[in-house]
């Protein structure tokens, strides 16, 4: 059974519906991505399904709980960890982390406490008050607090943002091998490399989900063909690239240009009519996720247009 | 797992408002600096029994009887005759415009009455817009008066005692007949400054968390709305219990207000308002959507509490509408329960209806809150 699996969740603000038919299915021990861009959903999506927010329709089950009559007890058994630094900075960490452990009343507390700092690398700054701990560190407190109760499901909003590389790869790793001991997780992210470090993948664009599946699946399923252009005069290549129908995206990645469309006839001609132009060479490239999510972004403006 | 009310988990927010009060410097001038300035400011400011008020002496004539009656008044340390004038005109001239607190008027033949025991009269007219100055001034007047003119007369005793007895002291409070006494105003501060204190902290409670972007994360987590409510109103009931020792304590001894009644009434009493106080706070929190508008209801209520609840003018002077308006404050309720119990000795059977007030408050106030309280975000 997955983890998640909820149907046609809607939710509007005043009028504005923020979340659109929204379905999903997550199964056991998967990492999911949940992308879009900023004010595409995500986190009303993410607050629906752990019981913050009342969806005006859908219905599912979160956890093996049904999302309309027990949102109480999803709410306590996922771990959520909210976009914004919601926990106490007045308090330190081990204050903090202490607090949680007696709201969820795990025994003894001390141990519980100890046992999160020491597993989460905390222990040095135990005493430290969260408000003057760097991004990367109240990251680490906030995945250590919603990890405390040992929940089997993390839906985590945003976790990486403004955080450093570094600090970035370590919370991945520690999400990977957790996932293998069954833990599932839903990450909403802005970054490609992270999506790329998903087992699947869901996209969300004004409130629709418009693509789910692997990174493999979604690049194939938009159905774009990529062309490669190097060489002559690049910066011509691009103006003229830009006018021409069929031709969709085109972006300089340094000496190479990509060159994006959904009819692959079309797109070849297009380029090989400008490469003899500006005397440029072009060869047959693989799409990658961000073209993908470009295209989306801009499919859905001209929708809204 | 219990859902509606553990209490481990009331522990674990009442521990982590104890902490934020403890590194929250505003905390410890609410508690002890407020109750103690305004105590100060208000308890010597309404100087509860002024000396040395000017007044003004109309009077015609200069004879021994007049003259006595004045170095009386005099001597009483209340009156200071800064003015003599010869006509009532004069004398009420100064009162209104508020020169003099008082008007002393000996009649031309005050002396010729006195001597002919035929009813001398004096009459004292005294602004009473702020009743307690009046009121030590004007209880000493008859002893005063009657024991200067026996002295005047000491050759013929007995016939001065009579005629003494015939002396008659009118007294004209003006602009304010009836009087507030003085003690009423120390056990009346301890209720207004455990309100503005007590409602105003636990106003921010909820729009605190709010504005920090901390609630999300409370409501993520298995706190009952219960224990929310309980957990933060709580560690209030500790910094309202100092105040009252502070207020109790200075009420005592610098202002010797008397203790004549039960000490366990009074402080039981003290409990069911200070807690009906808290959730008062705390449900305008669930209302306010920021601490400014927290501030803003706390503001709103503070006023109309103040003037009509007997602290500021008499409860029973008020208009009726005003009465009726004044009961739907616990301040009033708890007005009449510490001047009660503090300075008449009333048992609990007498105040019963006022405490049962006071806890319906508790009861409605909590539920509101409780009704008010959303679970999620919407
Ligand atoms: N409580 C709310 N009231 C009104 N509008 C909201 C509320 N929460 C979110 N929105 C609006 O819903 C849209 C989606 O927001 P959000 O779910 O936060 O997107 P994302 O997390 O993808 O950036 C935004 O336009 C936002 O302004
Ligand atoms: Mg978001």
């Amino acid at each position: 059974m997955n983890v998640i699996d909820v149907h046609d969740l809607t939710k509007s603000f005043n009028g504005k519906t923020v979340v659109d038919h929204v379905s999903m299915a997550v199964g056991r021990g998967e990492i999911s991505g949940f992308l879009g861009p900023n004010g595409s959903g995500k986190t009303t999506t993410i607050r629906v399904m752990c019981g913050l927010l009342k969806p005006d329709t859908g219905h599912g089950t979160v956890l093996g709980h049904d999302l309309l009559t027990e949102g109480l007890r999803i709410k306590r058994e996922v771990g959520y960890m909210t976009q914004r630094f919601s926990f106490y900075e007045d308090l330190s960490i081990e204050e903090n982390l202490a607090f949680v452990a007696r709201l969820y009343e795990l025994e003894p507390v001390g141990q519980a406490v100890r046992d999160t700092l020491e597993d989460l690398g905390l222990y040095s700054r135990r005493r430290q008050l969260a408000g003057t701990l760097s991004g990367g560190w109240k990251q680490r407190l906030a995945l250590a607090a919603c990890l405390m109760h040992k929940p089997s499901l993390l839906l985590l909003d945003e976790p990486t943002a403004g955080v450093d590389p570094n600090a970035r790869r370590e919370f991945w790793d520690e999400i990977h091998a957790r996932a293998a001991d069954g833990l599932t997780v839903l990450v909403s992210t802005h970054y490609m490399d992270e999506a790329e470090r998903c087992h699947r993948i869901h996209y969300i664009s004004y409130g629709k989900l418009i693509a789910s599946g692997t990174v493999d699946e979604v690049v194939d399923n938009a159905g774009l063909f990529t062309l490669l252009v190097t060489g002559g005069d690049l910066a011509e290549a691009q103006k003229r690239l830009r006018r021409i129908e069929g031709v969709d995206q085109v972006a300089p990645f340094g000496v190479t240009l990509h060159v994006v469309g959904t009819d692959h006839d079309k797109l070849e001609a297009a380029v090989r009519q400008v490469s003899s132009e500006t005397g440029s060479q072009w060869t047959k490239g693989e799409t990658s996720l961000e073209d993908v999510f470009i295209q989306f972004m801009a499919n859905a403006r001209d929708n809204m247009a | 797992m219990n859902t509606l009310f553990s209490l481990r988990r009331l522990h674990a927010i009442i521990l982590k408002e104890l902490i934020q009060m403890r590194r929250d410097r505003v905390t410890f001038v609410m508690m002890l600096g407020v109750p103690l300035v305004q105590l100060i400011l208000f308890g010597y400011a309404i100087n509860l029994d002024p000396k040395g008020l000017p007044a003004a002496l109309v009077t015609a004539s200069q004879d021994q009887y007049t003259r006595a009656m004045v170095s009386a008044l005099e001597n009483t340390g209340y009156y200071r005759f800064d003015y003599l004038v010869d006509s009532a005109e004069k004398g009420d001239r100064l009162l209104e415009n508020g020169t003099v607190s008082f008007v002393v008027t000996i009649p031309g033949d005050f002396a010729r009455r006195v001597i002919r025991g035929d009813h001398p009269q004096i009459l004292i007219e005294a602004d009473a817009t702020d009743p307690s100055v009046a009121s030590g001034a004007i209880s000493t007047l008859s002893t005063v008066a009657a024991q200067a003119l026996l002295r005047e007369q000491s050759a013929e005793v007995q016939s001065a005692r009579e005629k003494a007895r015939e002396l008659e002291v009118v007294v004209h409070r003006l602009y304010n007949p009836e009087g507030i006494t003085q003690y009423n105003i120390v056990p009346g501060l301890l209720g207004v400054i455990l309100q503005l204190t007590m409602v105003m902290m636990t106003s921010m409670a909820l729009t605190r968390e709010t504005e920090r972007g901390t609630m999300e994360n409370l409501l993520a987590m298995p706190a009952s709305p219960l224990e929310i409510m309980l957990g933060k109103v709580i560690p209030y009931l500790m910094v309202g219990a100092v105040q009252v020792l502070v207020v109790l304590g200075a009420a005592r001894f610098l202002f010797g207000v008397p203790f004549v009644g039960s000490m366990p009434l009074l402080l039981g009493g003290i409990a069911i308002f200070v807690m009906s106080l808290v959730l008062l706070g705390y449900t305008f929190s669930t209302l306010a959507r920021s601490q400014m508008q927290a501030m803003q209801l706390t503001f709103f209520f503070f006023l109309p509490s103040l003037m009509l609840s007997g602290f500021m003018f008499p409860f029973r002077g008020m208009p009726d509408w005003a009465q009726m308006l004044g009961e739907i404050f616990p301040l009033t309720h708890f007005l009449r329960v510490i001047r009660a119990v503090m300075l008449k000795g009333t048992d609990f059977v007498t105040i019963s209806n006022e405490i049962g007030a006071l806890f319906l408050f508790v009861l409605i106030y909590a539920g509101l809150a409780l009704l008010r309280f959303r679970r999620t975000l919407d």
